[in-house]
C-alpha cells in the first residue's frame, strides 16, 4: 500500500490546479463539450460530481480491506452508480427546471472517467481522511475548470453571465453552437500549456 | 465456425418470420398502411357492401398508448371494386405511434364477418434503418451529442487501435444493451423499480464486459491478446450508459434497441476511424509548441463537428 505523502492541504490544491482533472488529466471531456454553454450548468454539475467523488471515495476508501482485487472495478462501479442515482434524484426533486437543462448528464456521471480514476489511484490506497481531502480537490478542480468554460461561452457566446446581459451584445455567436465546446476546450489547454512552459523557464531561470 | 453460422441464420429466419407476423390479425383483411398526412387504408379479401363501408360509426381509430381518445374521421372513400376502404382524419396523424383501428361487423358476401381489431404501423424495416443510420451518422454519438470523448480520445492515435476499439465497443455494447432493455422493459418497469436504472444498467455493463473478458481469454486467446486491453475502457465510456437510458426514456422495443445499440457501436467506430485517420497526419505536421497533443486534437474534433451539424436536421424515411 503506498501511502501518500503529501499533506492534506496539498492534496486540496494539486486537485484545482496542477492535477486539474479537465485541463491537465483531460479526463470527463463529454460535460466539458456537451453542456458547458453557460456558467449555471457548470456549477450544477460540478456541484453534483464534487459530492459524488467525495461519498464515494470516502465509501470505497472504508472499505478497501473487503474487496477482491479481481473485481475492484465492477465493485467501483456500482457504488458510484449508487451514488449518481441518490444526487440524480435530489436534483430532480430539488432544481427541476437545471436538471431538466442539464437532461441525461447527471446520469451519465456514473461513466465519467475521473471518479473511477481517483478511486483506483487513492481511495483504495489511501486512508480515509486523505481520500476526502483529494476527493474535494478533484471535485473542486472540476467545478472549476466547468466554470471557466462556462464563462468563455456564456460571455462571448450570448454576452450574458449567469443570466443577466453583461455586454450588451453578443460579440461572438460561434460559442454558442455544441461544436465551439472541442474549440473552447483546446484552447484552454494550449494555454495551460503554455503558462506550464513559462513557469518552467522560470524556474530553471533561478 | 460452420454450426456457429448456420445457427445465425435460422435465429435471424426466426426474427424475419416473427416480424412478418405481426400484420393485420382478421382473416378477411388482407392489409393496411398510412397514406399522406392524415388518412388510413384498409384493404379487404373480397368487396364489401357499400352502405356498410360508408357509415362512420363502423370505425373506430386511437393511438395505441391512448384509448380513451377516439380521432375523428372526416370521410371515407370505398374505391370502385369495393375492396378498399380510405379513412380521412379530421387531423394529421402522428405516425410515429402505431394505431389500433375497430372495423365493426364487416359487412361483404351479403352477411356479416366479424368484428376486426387491427394495428396500423409505418414501414416498418424503413424505420428500423433510419433509427440505424439516425444513430450512426446523423445524430452520432461522438460528434454531435459529445458522449465517449475520453476513451475517443485515448484510442485514436493508431488506426490500429481505433479499429480494434470500436469492435469491442460495439460487440459489448449490443450485448449489454439488449440485456438492459430487457430487464428494464420485464423487471424494472412492472415492479415500478424505474429508480434503480442507473445503478441495474451500469450493472449489466461491468457484468457483460467481465464476462466477454472471462470466455475470451479461455475460448480464443489470439483475439483476447488483440482486444482484451480495450475491454476495461468500456466501461469508461459514457455511450454504453447512456444508450440504455435513451432505450428506457423512448420505450424502444427489441427490433429498436437492436437497430439503436449497431448504430452507436458502429457511430463510434466510424468517428475513432475518421479521427486517427487525421491524427496520423498531424504526427508528422508542424503544430505550435503549445497545441502539441491533445489541444490540437480537440480544435480537429471541434472541425468534425461543425461538418457533422451538416447532416443535422436531416431525415430518410
Amino acid at each position: 500500500m503506498a501511502l501518500t505523502k503529501k499533506t492534506n492541504s496539498q492534496l486540496f490544491f494539486d486537485g484545482i490546479l496542477t492535477e486539474n482533472p479537465i485541463f491537465r488529466l483531460a479526463l470527463s471531456m463529454c460535460p466539458a463539450v456537451g453542456i458547458s454553454t453557460n456558467v449555471m450548468n457548470g456549477i450544477l454539475l460540478g456541484i453534483a460530481v464534487l459530492f459524488v467523488q467525495v461519498f464515494s471515495s470516502c465509501t470505497i476508501s472504508a472499505i478497501k480491506n473487503f474487496i477482491h482485487p479481481r473485481i475492484r472495478i465492477p465493485t467501483y462501479t456500482l457504488t458510484i452508480a449508487t451514488w449518481v442515482t441518490v444526487i440524480d434524484l435530489v436534483l430532480a426533486a430539488y432544481v427541476p427546471e437545471a436538471y431538466k437543462a442539464m437532461g441525461i448528464f447527471v446520469k451519465l456521471i456514473v461513466a465519467f472517467a475521473i471518479i473511477t480514476m481517483r478511486l483506483e489511484m487513492f481511495a483504495a490506497k489511501n486512508p480515509i481522511i486523505p481520500s476526502f481531502w483529494d476527493a474535494v480537490g478533484m471535485g473542486l478542480g472540476f467545478l472549476f475548470g466547468m466554470v471557466v468554460l462556462g464563462f468563455i461561452r456564456e460571455l462571448l457566446g450570448s454576452g450574458t453571465l449567469l443570466g443577466y446581459d453583461v455586454l450588451g451584445s453578443r460579440p461572438l455567436l460561434f460559442f454558442v453552437l455544441p461544436a465551439a465546446g472541442f474549440f473552447t476546450v483546446g484552447f484552454m489547454m494550449a494555454i495551460f500549456n503554455t503558462m506550464e512552459q513559462y513557469f518552467k523557464r522560470m524556474k530553471e531561470k533561478k | 465456425m460452420k454450426p456457429i453460422r448456420s445457427s445465425l441464420i435460422a435465429w435471424l429466419g426466426l426474427v424475419v418470420v416473427l416480424l412478418a407476423g405481426c400484420g393485420p390479425e382478421h382473416r378477411f383483411i388482407k392489409g393496411n398502411s398510412f397514406k399522406g398526412d392524415n388518412q388510413i387504408t384498409i384493404t379487404f379479401a373480397g368487396p364489401v357492401e357499400a352502405s356498410w363501408a360508408k357509415n362512420p360509426a363502423n370505425y373506430k381509430a386511437y393511438e395505441k398508448p391512448d384509448p380513451d381518445i377516439t380521432l375523428p374521421i372526416s370521410s371515407i372513400d370505398l374505391s370502385p371494386d369495393r375492396t378498399t376502404v380510405t379513412l380521412t382524419f379530421q387531423l394529421p396523424l402522428n405516425k410515429a405511434q402505431a394505431h389500433i383501428v375497430w372495423v365493426k361487423d364487416i359487412m361483404a358476401e351479403g352477411a356479416s364477418q366479424g368484428t376486426a381489431v387491427m394495428t396500423v404501423t409505418k414501414v416498418y424495416f424503413g424505420y428500423l434503418l433510419s433509427i440505424l443510420l439516425g444513430a450512426m451518422i446523423i445524430k452520432n454519438f461522438v460528434f454531435t451529442k459529445y458522449l465517449g470523448l475520453c476513451v475517443f480520445f485515448g484510442t485514436s492515435q493508431k488506426k490500429t487501435t481505433a479499429v480494434g476499439m470500436g469492435i469491442t465497443f460495439t460487440l459489448v455494447m449490443v450485448a449489454s444493451a439488449m440485456m438492459s432493455w430487457f430487464m428494464y422493459q420485464f423487471v424494472l418497469k412492472p415492479m415500478r423499480l424505474d429508480f434503480l436504472q442507473i445503478v441495474v444498467f451500469i450493472g449489466l455493463v461491468s457484468l457483460s464486459v467481465q464476462a466477454v473478458d472471462t470466455i475470451l481469454r479461455k475460448v480464443n486467446p489470439a483475439l483476447f491478446k488483440a482486444f482484451g486491453v480495450y475491454l476495461v475502457l468500456v466501461i469508461a465510456n459514457c455511450i454504453i450508459i447512456a444508450v440504455p437510458l435513451l432505450l428506457a426514456n423512448n420505450e424502444y422495443n427489441a427490433a429498436e434497441s437492436f437497430m439503436l445499440a449497431v448504430g452507436a457501436g458502429v457511430g463510434f467506430l466510424v468517428a475513432l476511424f475518421l479521427m486517427s485517420s487525421v491524427r496520423e497526419r498531424l504526427e508528422v505536421a508542424d503544430v505550435p509548441p503549445a497545441y502539441r497533443g491533445l489541444p490540437i486534437a480537440f480544435i480537429t474534433a471541434g472541425l468534425f463537428a461543425l461538418a457533422f451539424m451538416g447532416f443535422s436536421g436531416m431525415s430518410i424515411f
